[in-house]
């Protein structure tokens, strides 16, 4: 029957997975925040806008932000690419279980991780810029191990093994095939690294001390302490702007490495390590992995038994029972996340699934530009995208301050550009071949859709929804502004919990936190499992 | 698993449909109380207000202290509910030149020691009191055999080197009572000069609470290495109802001569769409149920006469009868200059 579609609904079709995405950003990002930045641009009081731009601290700010977010996206990607490669050539066991557990630092609450961080690190290494970079390794290794792994196991093995053949050794075959063709998604995780470096607030407050800050810390400072809202409009603005070169640079980057070619179904690429030095390979790389991200996780187990001098599961029975420190009983707020996270997801694949195909059928620069822009929430100042929530959605028809959905809405907003990113690399990749080749035994546009791009894309949308579902369940900043008092989520019980003294209410902090750890590692490993029928094109 | 675009897009209706629906604008039987985190209320407590009054109460937090005034003072006019609670003496000033209350002068008020009645005109009312102190870990000074420390200047002595954490008063609550407590007691020609001894003598600043307390004091973390922070007098108490086993001493001390009050206090907001109902919820919070049930949920003090402290506090909390202050119009006009002058003194 898709035969008698009409062509316009093609068309709409398009329209719509153009517009529905820009309609969302434009209401629910770019709206809040120009709000809030004209009406501090317009407050009075303060410093005029140009002495803050012009301001000696400011320049020094804006420096190390700059700095230190390409040494941590450049550290990341280094420790992250074994793994990476490990996993998108190696099929052995508990390969999922591996991708799953990666996952996890990724949304845990970055106080928490600071805080873990502080147990473990030696005391001359827990102030300063080392420390931040560690602890941005530690949070972002997931997105290029994630990202580029699962890139690579689509790569077809055939084209390394020809290179074999003709004699090339193992690092010219890494840099001259194997790098160019893993590029896309290599530059999308590493755009999606340097923003959350760049604007990262907690770590840089915990593990820097207060002789460092990052635009998004000063920010924050102008905004809520100082109340100078000029000031923090200004740096607002500076900030979006370095955000928004960066992703400009890394959108048109990535269009113009896009290589077409077969991608292979993921079971034709990988194969059990064969040899000694494989197995020694795959062990060497995931071991140091797990030791890293481990012994800050073990800690923080650690830390949740140890109540009343002693180990025991005290904690975890507390959070069953009504607490001072809550509205709520704490193991509702496991309910409310999970609750919220599902919306989330459903939201950031919906409108995320939508843009990742607009962008990667067309080369035009309205996608491109539709794709920056999806980017921008992860590189905005979240408070001041909150307290522009608070003075827009203020007043009938749209009075949104306190209706439940603005959660996961928010959430979902931090979430999209990982679905974006995600699947665009590997719909790019489609071989244009096969849908001229459908076209011409008669497909309409929106069968080959249908029959090709979809049934590729549904295996990177199910990656893309276990992180979406991740970034939700552990998001904070915008959730702590939003959610009520009595449907708290993980990460804010967490915080209620961490902003009260006493032994037992540390420890319940931490046990929500190890719950938080379990419940990702869960999600993920869940998603991996879906298994994609229709890959009969491979 | 296949996603057929229809079903994408009757997602997304679903998403815009739930859209349509929602938003809640308070009608006159809620009342909608605006505050900070710390914030609990048992529900018994919520409950009997509710039936004294007929209103249901209705709670939303706003981050923190300060993230909760910035936003209050936001929406100033054209308010996010009817009360709000949770503004201090240090940053009373900024609200009331916010416009964000309107007046009202509650008959409890009578019942409220006029100590903490700090302004005059009645935008807000005092609701309860609180002490930041230097506190110490008993234990860790007993089985050393040192002394803790008894004043003020005792930190910059060389015995206390290295033990110390503080907040910054550029980011925290209690960092910024200390800063003025050291003010207070030293006076403005020489408290600068205390805090260049401490900044020698290896004093460590974090910028929140949170890691001050939970990871850099020894009483609050297992890997923690100091043991001297800066935090509440209700601390001791907080430690002993918070722990896991019956404690028959409190493990954390209080050194009262470092003590600095702070006072929250609520008010009726500016454009409250259910005016009357906020008085009576003032009114309420002015009251005996409300005032005596706060020191075990908030940890803070009532400041109505009269009320009998739960027997946690009276045991082990000390009573803090004279401790620091500095007029609230003063803390307003030189609040931002002494914080930079800190920051200059202590970080760069």
């Amino acid at each position: 029957m898709d035969r008698h579609r009409d062509p316009l609904s093609a068309r709409a079709w398009r329209a719509a997975a153009f517009g529905i995405p820009l309609a969302f950003l434009l209401f629910f990002f770019l709206f809040p925040l120009a709000k809030i930045v004209a009406r501090g641009l317009g407050s009075g009081g303060g410093e005029s806008a140009w002495s803050v731009l012009t301001d000696a601290s400011t320049r020094d700010v804006l420096w190390f932000t700059i700095w230190q977010a390409f040494a941590s996206t450049a550290l990341t990607v280094v420790v992250a690419l074994p793994a990476a490669y490990v996993l998108g050539r190696y099929a052995f066991p508990g390969r999922s279980v591996v991708r799953a557990v990666v996952t996890v630092p990724f949304v845990l609450p970055t106080v928490v991780v600071a805080l873990a961080f502080l147990a473990i690190l030696p005391q001359g290494l827990q102030r300063g810029w080392a420390a931040i970079l560690v602890a941005h390794v530690f949070f972002n290794v997931a997105v290029v191990v994630r990202v580029v792994g699962t890139f690579w196991a689509r790569l077809d093995p055939r084209v390394t093994d020809a290179a074999a053949t003709l004699g090339a050794g193992p690092w010219r075959r890494f840099r001259e095939v194997t790098l160019p063709l893993l590029a896309p998604a290599l530059t999308a995780a590493a755009a999606i690294v340097f923003l959350f470096s760049f604007t990262s607030f907690g770590i840089v407050l915990i593990l820097g001390g207060p002789s460092y800050s990052t635009l998004e810390t000063e920010i924050y400072d102008q905004a809520v302490r100082v109340f100078d809202l000029r000031a923090a409009a200004v740096l607002s603005l500076v900030q979006l702007l370095c955000v928004g070169l960066a992703v400009a640079t890394t959108t048109r980057l990535e269009g113009r490495l896009a290589v077409r070619g077969q991608l292979r179904a993921e079971h034709d690429v990988l194969r059990r390590p064969r040899t000694l030095g494989e197995r020694v390979v795959v062990v060497a790389s995931l071991g140091g992995l797990a030791l890293f991200l481990g012994l800050p996780l073990a800690a923080l187990v650690e830390r949740s038994l140890a109540v009343g001098g002693g180990h025991n599961l005290d904690a975890y029975r507390a959070l069953m029972q009504p607490t001072a420190s809550l509205l709520a009983t704490p193991w509702e707020a496991i309910l409310n996340s999970l609750v919220y996270a599902t919306a989330a997801t459903v939201i950031a694949i919906a409108v995320g699934g939508l843009a990742a195909f607009a962008i990667a059928r067309s080369r035009r620069g309205r996608t491109r530009a539709l794709d920056g822009l999806l980017m921008l929430p992860l590189g905005a100042s979240a408070v001041m995208l909150g307290f522009g929530f608070v003075i827009t959605f203020d007043r009938s028809p749209i009075d949104f301050r306190s209706a439940p959905w603005i959660v996961p809405v928010a959430q979902a907003l931090v979430a999209i550009p990982f679905v974006v990113r995600i699947v665009v690399p590997t719909l790019r990749a489609i071989d244009e071949r096969q849908r001229e080749a459908a076209a011409l035994l008669g497909a309409p546009p929106s069968r080959v859709w249908r029959e090709i791009d979809l049934p590729i894309a549904v295996r990177a949308l199910a990656v893309a929804a276990g992180f979406a579902f991740a970034i939700s369940l552990g998001e904070f900043g915008a959730t702590v502004f939003l959610a009520r008092p009595d449907r708290p989520t993980l990460p804010v019980a967490i915080f209620r919990f961490l902003s009260r003294p006493g032994e037992l209410n540390a420890a319940e902090a931490d046990a929500l936190a190890v719950v938080l750890m379990a419940l990702t590692a869960l999600a993920v490993f869940l998603v991996e499992r879906i298994r994609v029928r229709r890959l009969g094109w491979f | 698993m296949t996603i057929s675009y229809k079903a994408v897009l009757a997602l997304f209706a679903l998403a815009l449909a739930l859209a349509g629906c929602g938003g809640n604008g308070g009608s006159p039987t809620d009342v909608v109380l605006v505050t900070h985190d710390s914030f609990v209320v048992p529900k018994s407590v919520r409950q009997e207000f509710e039936r004294k009054t007929g209103l249901r109460w209705k709670i939303l937090q706003s981050g923190d202290a300060g993230e909760a005034l910035t936003r209050a003072l936001l929406t100033a006019g054209n308010p996010e509910g009817d009360v709000f609670f949770g503004v201090d003496n240090n940053l009373l000033s900024r609200a009331v030149a916010g416009k964000v209350f309107d007046t009202y002068t509650p008959p409890a008020l009578k019942q409220v020691d006029s100590a903490y009645d700090l302004d005059s005109k009645h935008h807000v009312v005092p609701v309860d009191h609180s002490e930041v102190c230097v506190v110490y870990d008993r234990s860790w000074f007993a089985s050393r055999h040192v002394a803790p420390p008894r004043h003020l200047t005792d930190l910059a002595l060389p015995r206390y080197r290295g033990l110390t954490v503080v907040e910054n008063p550029a980011t925290s609550t209690p960092g910024l009572a200390f800063m003025l407590a050291t003010i207070a007691r030293l006076g403005e020609s020489s408290w600068k000069g205390y805090w260049q001894k401490l900044r020698a003598n290896g004093v460590l600043v974090t910028d929140g609470w949170e890691e001050a307390y939970n990871a850099r004091f020894t009483a609050g973390s297992p890997s923690g290495k100091s043991p001297i922070v800066v935090s509440y007098s209700t601390d001791p108490a907080a430690a002993v109802y918070f722990a896991d086993r019956k404690l028959s001493r409190s493990p954390v001390g209080v050194v009262r001569d470092t003590c600095f009050r702070q006072v929250e206090f609520a008010g009726v907001l500016r454009g409250a769409r259910n005016p009357s109902g906020a008085r009576k919820l003032i009114d309420f919070m002015l009251g005996r149920r409300f005032q005596a049930g706060m020191p075990l949920t908030m940890f803070v003090l009532p400041t109505r006469r009269a009320v009998p402290l739960p027997p946690v506090f009276t045991r082990f909390a000390p009573a803090i009868s004279h401790p620091l202050e500095l007029p609230a119009a003063e803390i307003g006009a030189n609040r931002d200059h002494w914080v930079k002058e800190w920051t200059d003194t202590v970080i760069h």
